[in-house]
């Protein structure tokens, strides 16, 4: 099972993006999704990434919930200091925050999420010393910017990819 | 606009509201293009397309294809999921690129600053 | 109702626009590469939120295709662009 379909979560969603792509739920074209789907599997396994195992369904809806709620907000913060007035004076800034998060899919998820909410941007991670650094539009406190990375994002991350 | 008589009120009111919200943020994400001053001010603001505007439209037209096609049209997902996932690596590679011109500018090279600074 | 619906998407084809005109402003302004490709960035979204529009105005769903294209190319053309100017060659 694990020669012929090295990585199941991937090949649904090929799957499932073969029948978005068309539209469709005939079985002619379930049949040439999973033909896709198990090639892209193949391909991938040829490329050799770690592998990834999450976990617990219920955090990830959690989490995606958040962020979604968390992208509406920044929106409007955001939209606010390009037409607000110019009175006060906005730092722009890096932060540097250390993690304790060393998946690598769960890295990539939390530049996904950092990048999406307008107003913080993903500039590099160190692997070294596990020290991420943020680029963020409206910097008040840095420490609140860790806070919010760390517990808000890292600490569920952390739980769906162990 | 014939195709759009046969549609009822509630996917029509949506539709517009969706579609005229989604583009006023990302006209206002490319104003701040505009009026932001630096670089690394002005890298945020077409965030605020790609993530909100982008959903919005794309919810828009899967409304509207749906109402129309007593269906559900499901594929402007994929627009949403391409677009929120390929975002972050243009713009990190972009930031980076940035970050290392700006450096090797500070430590010399002065011929090709005066024409790049230009405000 | 369907009078509201395509004064609607006037509007947000007028919106559009005037983003792909601040886009494109960038692009010519600059002052620097870094800023070109930003509004480059901005701009190809843009313009497939226009196709879209176009294809809700048009009621064929062949234009999310098209959409679906510039976005594909987009993303590759700013990641080649960016590339560039991180490393002053693409394919290393």
């Amino acid at each position: 099972m694990t020669r012929l379909v090295p990585f199941p979560l991937v090949s649904l969603s090929l799957l499932g993006f073969w029948l978005l792509l068309n539209e469709t739920l005939s079985p002619g074209h379930i049949l040439l999704g999973s033909v896709v789907a198990l090639i892209g599997g193949w391909g991938l396994a040829a490329l050799q990434p770690p592998k990834a195992r999450p976990r617990r369904l219920g955090a990830i809806f959690r989490l995606a919930f958040l962020v979604v709620v968390d992208i509406v907000r920044s929106n409007a913060a955001v939209a606010r200091i390009i037409f607000g007035p110019e009175r006060r004076e906005r730092t722009v800034g890096f932060v540097e925050i250390p993690l304790e998060l060393r998946n690598p899919y769960g890295l990539a998820a939390l530049a996904c999420i950092i990048t999406s909410t307008p107003g913080t941007l993903w500039v590099d991670f160190n692997e070294a010393s596990g020290i991420l650094t943020i680029h963020v539009l409206d910097l008040v406190d840095k420490a609140e910017w860790v806070d919010i990375i760390k517990g808000r994002y890292e600490r569920r991350l952390l739980e769906i990819f162990t | 606009m014939n195709a759009a008589d046969e549609l009822s009120a509630l996917p029509a009111v949506l539709t517009a509201v969706f579609l005229v919200g989604g583009a006023a943020i990302t006209l206002i994400g490319s104003l701040g293009l505009l009026t932001l001053r630096s670089f690394y001010e002005r890298v945020h603001a077409p965030t605020l397309g790609t993530t909100l505007g982008t959903a919005c439209i794309a919810i828009a037209s899967m409304i509207y294809f749906s109402a129309l096609g007593t269906r559900p049209v499901l594929h402007e997902l994929l627009i949403i999921v391409l677009i929120i996932t390929t975002t972050p690596i243009g713009l990190m590679i972009l930031v980076n690129a940035a970050l290392v011109r700006d450096k090797s500018e500070s430590d010399g090279a002065p011929q090709r600053k005066a024409k790049d600074e230009h405000p | 109702m369907s009078m509201m619906l395509a004064w609607s998407i006037t509007t947000a084809q007028i919106l559009l626009g005037c983003a792909m005109a601040c886009a494109a402003f960038r692009i010519l302004r600059g002052p620097r590469a870094q800023d070109r490709v930003v509004g480059f960035d901005s701009l190809y979204v843009n313009a497939m939120l226009l196709v879209l529009t176009l294809g809700i105005r048009t009621g064929t769903t062949l234009y999310f295709e098209a959409a679906l294209m510039i976005a594909l190319l987009g993303f590759v053309s700013t990641v080649a662009l960016a590339k560039f100017l991180l490393r002053g060659e693409v394919i290393e």
